[in-house]
């Protein structure tokens, strides 16, 4: 296969003139992805194109992927969708990256184009732009063909990159084809009547390989922090260890005098140095002697705050935003037969993605364009804060993509990236600007802590009838209220809300972001009503909570699965929990034991039952989601980041432990329910189930309730003596 | 001047004698297939072999290993046919991928040492190698795998 390192400016007049074969072209208009004519686009002025699919002679398809790649298999699968309906022969199919260009390869969202490969959207939001993309290139395939032998084009059919006259025998190879075919000024509208039914797909479904692995086993893959330009320096950054706050003063002297050191360069909240290596600038960065102006985040200790948000809950002059209601939660409460409260509470969240962040900037001569490598869950926001931060227009900056070291959220931001251009210009020379690992995590954007409450009332049945969810914490609508809604649930009378309080923290999108915390508090809440009522937990959220058929059907797949009414070894519990993200909805259970002196959790077994629509790639969709469950269990059971004074304590992965093997599950099983369903976000579903159904889990084994993740060894022993 | 062998090439560099091997053989020589994870010998990305041992790069100063023998991942095998490679792919064991150079290396040292590791003993070689995806399982299946089929 091969990547594009780099994506050519291109001529794009140019390109369509001087391309042997047929070449595709991409449009936007209202109703999504659609393709034009290269014709067309030629002479369309107003219409902005680039090759999207290239079909040379030799039957080579060159497909160009907007899905950025962390290791969840976007790269290969977006494209294969388009393949799918095209009907290529995938073998023939060589992957290039798409620009960084949302208005022509963004998704739909909203009103706007959107390339962000966030939120589990990659496939899910791609889909069906890129199924009538596919057909589009088929059908003109069939009419080519079909104008050569002079047949209607209705009594022809495709396999894999062939047209065939099932009349004749005859068959024309899409290479053929555009050897000499024609690409019509106007490419024939499909309808989505005309997609291929489920059950003739060859690639959707299918599980093929993906596309970067081969490149993942030999060293060859490219990530940002392996490129290298002619002349290029090396840059490291340390920021202000308070977020966000400016450099004063620095020993400038003493650092510029250190062998190989070139420049130190003033970042708004930091000091980069820039030297001939990198060893030398990681050397001369921990020389670095600043004084910092005073901010907002001096002083916070995350410890005490969480004592804050418990008195701010309950504090009548509290900016309250409501996040849901329905029916009248007030009246329900007033009128129950019985009440249930309980609090939770979720520390901060480091990312820890293996490639420590950093970004290579070159600019032009002039200095009025820039290029970056990086590797990004967002090229098109990338390249607007590039050009932001060195006051360019958009089209003055090209963002070159690369595979990301994973991302898991933190790098639909490329702030680095900034830092990596601020430098570059600054000393006018190539730089690759890397934070080191301890920076990564001091000046992280970390998952924010929060607090909850929980209520909820039961009427004379046992029924829950009303339901407040209250969440307090740094992050809004956007970092701290997601899962917080329940349409899987029938409660008919709820009231769900936030109150905020900022601190000058850098927060950010966390895998499954808000969900984790949210459903903690959720599904530990119900299973603590469960067991007080003695009812099972999966035939409470039937009975008393009102459970959807969509929910019923996970809950009762996975407890197949799991044999969850089966006896376990002696040592050993199950702990239960559902897990909603990005449209898709699953049910997990956990298998847990607990050495009792240490105070440390092992999860052994874990059963996820998942709705997620149509898989595009089972296997890989697997795989993402063994991830997702590992992610959890590493986060729940061994990662707690802190700050004190303002200032992370945690510096490196000695005292921010991510899991290691030997505390992997022993057994991961997946199973995707079968649905026709589009698809849905697969990327998140294996991460919020599983600190609720370690929770549940750790109180079926012990009696004791964990009301504070992650549970650390501490808490845990605490929780045992409660 | 600091002399040795990197995948059956003699090279020498001209490098502060306190740098440590990953950034020699990175950033001088150019082989980028050895990553920088932590810097602090926490992680085992940077793994490679010296003198048939996996050591951690970041950790060890090149003017340690004059006249040493430095295999890579680059230098694991010419074409990507490594047992352990080719069951890395069948497994499609990587997400991310950047923890997996150190994951091949480490695992390559303990076959060279153990052609037939059970299960225990594979989790107590390479416990030291984070993988932030979590390929873990796939990790195991995939050594051996390439036990198994050699």
């Amino acid at each position: 296969m091969t990547i594009a390192l780099k994506t050519p400016e291109i001529s794009r007049r140019g390109i369509l003139a001087g391309l042997g074969g047929m070449s595709f072209c991409l449009a936007f208009g209202a109703d999504g992805i659609r393709l034009v004519s290269g014709a067309a686009a030629a002479t369309g002025d107003a219409i902005k194109v680039t090759p999207w699919v290239r079909v040379a002679p030799d039957g080579v398809i060159t497909i160009l992927t907007p899905g950025a790649e962390m290791g969840q298999g976007s790269m290969t699968s977006l494209p294969l969708i388009l393949a799918e309906e095209m009907d290529a022969d995938w073998s023939k199919v060589v992957l290039e990256w798409a620009p960084a260009e949302p208005e022509t390869y963004g998704y739909q969202n909203g009103n706007a184009r959107d390339m962000s490969i966030v939120g589990s959207r990659a496939v899910m939001f791609y889909f069906n732009q890129l199924r009538l993309a596919g057909a589009q290139v088929r059908k003109v395939m069939v009419a080519n063909a079909a104008a050569t032998w002079g047949v209607d084009a209705k009594t022809l059919r495709t396999e894999p990159s062939v047209v065939i006259d099932p009349a004749s025998g005859r068959r024309l190879t899409y290479g053929e084809i555009a050897a000499t075919g024609k690409v019509p000024a106007a490419l024939p509208d499909v309808d989505k009547s005309e997609l291929k039914a489920r059950k003739d797909f060859r690639l959707i479904g299918k599980s093929m390989p993906r596309r970067d692995i081969p490149l993942k086993v030999n060293g060859t893959a490219q990530y940002a922090i392996d490129v290298r330009l002619p002349g290029m320096v090396y840059a490291s950054a340390l920021h202000s260890p308070v977020h966000g706050n400016e450099p004063e003063s620095w020993n400038d002297a003493e650092i510029k005098a250190l062998p190989g050191v070139i420049a130190t360069v003033k970042l708004p909240d930091g000091i980069a140095v820039v030297a001939q290596s990198f060893e030398q600038a990681m050397g001369a960065r921990r020389t670095v002697k600043a004084a910092w102006k005073k901010g907002k985040a001096d002083g916070f200790s995350s410890v005490r705050a969480l004592d804050d948000y418990v008195k701010f809950n309950t504090d009548p002059s509290a900016k309250t935003d409501m996040v849901d209601q329905k029916g009248d939660a007030k009246a329900a409460f007033a009128g129950a037969a019985k009440t249930y409260r309980q609090d939770y509470f979720s520390d901060y969240s480091y990312h820890a993605q293996m490639e420590p962040l950093n970004a290579v900037a070159r600019l032009n001569e002039a200095g009025d364009k820039v290029e970056v490598w990086d590797g990004t869950q967002d090229p098109g926001r990338c390249r607007e804060l590039v050009a932001r931060t060195l006051g360019f227009k958009t089209d003055q900056v090209q963002v070159n993509q690369c595979l990301m070291g994973g991302g898991f959220g933190r790098r639909s931001l490329a702030d680095y990236t900034a830092e990596a251009a601020l430098v570059a210009r600054a000393v006018r020379r190539p730089v690759k600007l890397v934070w080191t690992r301890e920076e990564d995590i001091a000046h992280g954007m970390f998952r924010p802590q929060c607090f909850q409450s929980m209520e909820a009332a039961l009427d004379p049945s046992g029924k829950v009838v009303g339901w407040r969810h209250s969440v307090v914490g740094d992050g809004g609508m956007v970092l701290l209220v997601g899962g917080m809604k329940i349409p899987y649930y029938g409660v008919p009378n709820q009231s769900i809300e936030l109150r905020n309080i900022a601190h000058g923290v850098r927060i950010k999108h966390w895998r499954g972001v808000a969900h984790n915390f949210n459903l903690f508090a959720i599904e530990t809440f119900i299973d603590q009503m469960a067991a007080e009522q003695g009812i099972d937990p999966i035939a409470f959220r039937f009975e008393r909570m009102g459970a959807t058929a969509r929910t019923r059907k996970v809950f009762e797949a996975v407890a197949q699965m799991a044999d969850w009414k089966a006896k376990r070894p002696d040592g050993r519990a199950l702990g239960i929990s559902i897990s909603e993200r990005s449209g898709s909805l699953a049910a997990g259970v956990v298998e847990i034991s607990l050495n009792r002196d240490t105070g440390k959790i092992r999860v052994h077994k874990v059963w996820l039952a998942v709705d997620g629509g149509i898989i595009v790639q089972p296997e890989a969709a697997k795989a993402n989601i063994e991830s997702g469950i590992v992610y959890g269990i590493s986060n729940v059971l061994h990662e707690r980041l802190t700050l004190k004074d303002g200032i992370v304590e945690q510096t490196n992965f000695h005292d921010y432990n991510l899991m290691r093997m030997s505390d992997s599950p022993e057994e991961m099983n997946i199973t995707f329910l079968d649905s026709d369903g589009p698809p849905t976000g697969l990327g998140e579903i294996g991460t919020p189930f599983v600190m609720p159904a370690v929770a549940n889990a750790f109180f079926r084994l012990t009696g004791k309730r964990l009301y504070h993740m992650p549970f650390m060894a501490d808490r845990v022993t605490a929780a045992l003596k409660a | 001047m600091v002399s040795f062998t990197l995948n059956d090439k003699r090279i020498s560099v001209d490098a502060d004698p306190a740098t440590p091997l990953l950034w020699v053989i990175r950033d001088h020589v150019g082989l980028t297939g050895t990553k920088y994870g932590c810097g602090a010998g926490l992680c085992g990305a940077c793994t490679v072999h010296i003198n048939g041992r996996a050591q951690r790069s970041c950790q060890t100063q090149v003017s340690s290993i004059e006249g040493a023998k430095v295999v890579t991942i680059e230098g694991l095998s010419p074409d990507s046919s490594h047992p352990l490679q080719k069951a890395w792919i069948a497994e499609q064991v990587p997400q991310c991928g950047y923890c997996q150079s150190g994951q091949i290396m480490k695992a390559a040292e303990l076959l060279a040492g153990n052609p037939k590791p059970n299960r225990d003993q594979i989790i107590s070689h390479m416990d030291g190698n984070i993988c932030r995806c979590g390929t873990y399982n796939r990790i195991i299946a995939a050594v051996e795998r390439a036990s198994r089929e050699g």
